[in-house]
């Protein structure tokens, strides 16, 4: 985790948060549950047609080259970067300050960027039952033919918008409104009682 | 029911929002021609079979959407982006995903 110049950000999970293992665990624990706390989450759009200018700026600050296709994405050295919609891409940095370099790389004349590091909290939920757990919250797809690692989609669990994100075979980042995180985060401990969940 | 969104894939209807009747011709906002705006308020076709009709992706990447549904059988047989000219309509590969 990267230095923090500003005040520490207070977690929205934080009296919730239980670390240690929980649910039907003497079997083992399935499914690790961990709040990934990073410092920058970005929003950008592309204006209609500047779409590739958008990808090369994203490469350009970050280093990630986004894959071609509706939802793609790539994660790694502590960034991670998605598609949730056309033209539209979610960016996420451990360090704070991704906002400011963005602002300069993506011009009006390209798009928007949006700064929800405050807005949106990040979980994740990983281990051989991760699929099973969330397959219980959302109707998609989360075999890994169909969600291979890097790609992102945009679905709901009961009104709370989710953006999600494979970051690994068995691992699951979601971005959920900073409003909403608590309940969630205390719906997935429910969810994942069955299989044995650490929270870390 | 499962509708295509053209990003997302098939998803369940739950996650749609119905936006009205496709076949509206907004006038222009300086219109003054009160037939033109009466039809665009109160005209519709409701036939019995297919309907062009526009619907929002609301719960997933929230893109409006133009689409036919037949209203006897609800068999959707074309989804595509409402605005048309969208360069990610060509980033949407049929069947393989991301
Ligand atoms: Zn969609």
């Amino acid at each position: 985790m990267a230095e923090r110049q500003s005040p520490e950000r207070l977690s929205p999970l934080e009296p919730v948060f239980h670390p240690g293992s929980h649910g039907n665990f003497e079997h083992g624990v399935d499914v690790i549950l961990t709040e990934t706390r990073p410092g920058s989450i970005l929003q950008l759009a592309a204006w209609p047609g500047a779409e590739k200018q958008l990808i090369d700026a994203i490469r350009k600050v970050t280093g990630l080259a986004l894959p071609d296709g509706a939802g793609g994405g790539v994660a790694g050295d502590g960034k991670a970067v998605f598609g949730f919609a056309p033209g539209k891409f979610t960016v996420v940095d451990e360090a704070e300050g991704l906002a400011s370099a963005f602002s300069k790389a993506v011009t009006p004349a390209i798009g928007t960027v949006t700064d929800l590091s405050h807005g949106r909290t990040a979980i994740r939920i990983a281990g051989p039952k991760a699929e099973w757990v969330l397959a219980k919250f959302f109707a998609i797809d989360f075999a890994l033919p169909a969600f291979p690692i890097g790609a992102g989609r945009s679905t709901t669990h009961h009104d709370i918008f989710a953006q999600i994100q494979r970051t690994g075979a068995d691992q699951f980042d979601i971005y959920v409104f900073r409003s909403f995180a608590r309940s969630f985060w205390k719906a997935l401990c429910h969810a994942s009682e069955e299989v044995g969940y650490e929270v870390q | 029911m499962l509708i295509t969104c053209p990003y997302c894939g098939p998803r369940d209807v739950i996650e749609f929002t119905y936006q009205g009747d496709g076949n509206r011709e907004r006038p222009q906002p300086n219109s003054q021609d009160l037939d033109a705006w009466n039809a665009y308020v109160y005209d519709r076709l409701n036939p019995a079979g297919d309907h062009n009709e526009i619907w929002q992706h609301s719960g997933g990447c929230r893109t409006h959407l133009r689409m036919v549904r037949n209203t006897v059988t609800h068999e959707i047989s074309s989804t595509g982006f409402a605005r048309g000219d969208h360069n990610a309509v060509a980033r949407h590969k049929e069947g393989g995903k991301s």
